[in-house]
């Protein structure tokens, strides 16, 4: 891949294929930890983190072992204990590591191994057969593509949370769902700006 | 089958509905059900999986060390994933080409390793697979019922058979419809809910943070912390 279709997919991978909002990946979290900016900017750092980290390892299973071992059909298996334990690592090493750090992201951390965003993402860039250049940068797009749409997300649920005008059945989590409908609307604008 | 038996298999359709009630496996939910076929589908590789997982996981629970539950309890499901993948490689290409990367997903699917955690290590293997069919029905229908009101309005179509006069809104099978059709359906549900409670009893509020997390029953590490960041 050139530099230029790097930088494409990085974008594109950021506004156009949100996963979120048009890839629908990650939900539980975008609809559980979104009703305070804070925690929500604390969740979408832990995601960047991990979801980067996990594309590098499970790419290195799949094309250094899985691949010259022809046991591709073993991926989703594989993929799901690599990240699993990766967290595990990971939390085990900011602990003793960086405390601050640990204090602000790892109480996410435990729920991440089972955020179908970290195996979905490492899923497509097999899928679409990505060299470790674009399966770092689509990792990295994607997770920032998490990081901003949680983010507002959260800005928007902050002001709506105790408007009275909002229907009592609608409260909660539809109100949230519709949100995240108009602000796909949204981002569905950014179609047009790649190709 | 006794009183008791049926009971959990109602559970899962009504009382503790995942979608509906749950509020679980938003992801599949939101991304499949496009069209009828798609969440009937989904629905059925998602019940398969669940109710094979359920009995092997009541099979294995006296061996299991209670530390390394969780992990076992992923391989577990991960190899009926591996299992459902190739049999829809297999007799069903077009739906699996459709369903895409949903597919290895379903282990990451909240529904079934909440199951497994909360009912199938406490329960016998002929309830766990009750439990498993019933929470497979439930999430099925959930699924098939989103899937024909977006194809209807949508696509203007239920299973290929064309069935409105009026152009279809096409915004409704895509991404954004996904959220908005969800959320009217589920506020439609408590609506309902409130209704057959008693007129002005309040539905039960959504759960949001910690409560909305399938993990939340057994993630014991750090709750407190968690509860502080969430307040």
């Amino acid at each position: 891949m050139t530099f230029t279709e790097l930088v494409l997919l990085f974008i594109s991978s950021i506004f156009v294929h949100n996963i979120l909002l048009s890839r629908f990946l990650g939900c539980c979290p975008f609809m559980g930890v979104s009703s305070k900016l804070k925690t929500a900017q604390g969740m979408g750092a832990a995601v960047v983190f991990v979801i980067v980290l996990a594309s590098l390892m499970t790419w290195l299973t799949y094309n250094y072992l899985l691949v010259p071992l022809h046991l591709e059909y073993l991926y989703t298996l594989s993929f799901i204990l690599v990240i699993a334990a990766l967290v595990q690592f990971v939390e085990l090493a900011l602990k003793k590591l960086n405390p601050v750090l640990y204090k602000s992201l790892g109480i996410f951390l435990p729920l991440i191994t089972t955020n179908c965003a970290v195996l979905g993402v490492a899923v497509l860039n097999m899928n679409e057969g990505y060299g470790l250049a674009a399966a770092l940068v689509n990792a990295l797009g994607s997770s920032l593509g998490f990081l901003l749409a949680i983010s507002l997300m959260a800005g928007i649920r902050e002001r709506i949370e105790g408007n009275d005008g909002i229907p009592n059945s609608l409260r909660g989590l539809p109100m949230a769902l519709i949100t995240a409908g108009l602000m796909s609307i949204a981002f569905m604008g950014f179609t047009g700006i790649i190709k | 089958m006794s009183q008791s038996k049926f009971r959990i298999i109602t559970n899962g359709i009504l009382t503790d509905n995942p979608t509906f009630v749950q509020c679980i496996g938003l992801c599949p939910t939101l991304a499949v059900t496009t069209s009828v076929a798609n969440g009937l589908g989904m629905g059925i590789a998602a019940t398969f999986v669940l109710i094979a997982s359920n009995m092997v996981i009541s099979l294995l629970r006296k061996m299991v060390p209670d530390e390394v539950r969780i992990p076992i309890f992923i391989v577990v499901i991960a190899g009926f994933v591996t299992v459902i993948e190739f049999l829809m490689k297999g007799f069903a290409p077009e739906l699996n080409k459709s369903l895409g990367i949903f597919i290895p997903l379903i282990v990451v699917n909240c529904i079934i390793l909440a199951r497994a955690e909360a009912f199938a290590s406490k329960n016998g293997v002929f309830e766990s697979a009750l439990d498993g069919i019933g929470m497979g029905l439930g999430f099925t229908i959930a699924l098939t019922f989103l899937g024909s009101i977006r194809e209807i309005f949508g696509g203007g179509t239920w299973l290929g058979m064309p069935v409105i006069s009026f152009e279809p809104a096409m915004l409704i099978v895509l991404a954004p419809g996904g959220f908005i059709i969800l959320g009217c359906c589920m506020g439609a549900f408590r609506a309902i809910q409130a209704r057959f409670r008693g007129i002005g009893a309040t539905p039960a509020e959504a759960k949001t943070g910690c409560g909305c997390c399938a993990m939340a029953k057994f993630c014991n590490r750090d709750k407190d912390e968690c509860e502080e960041a969430k307040a």
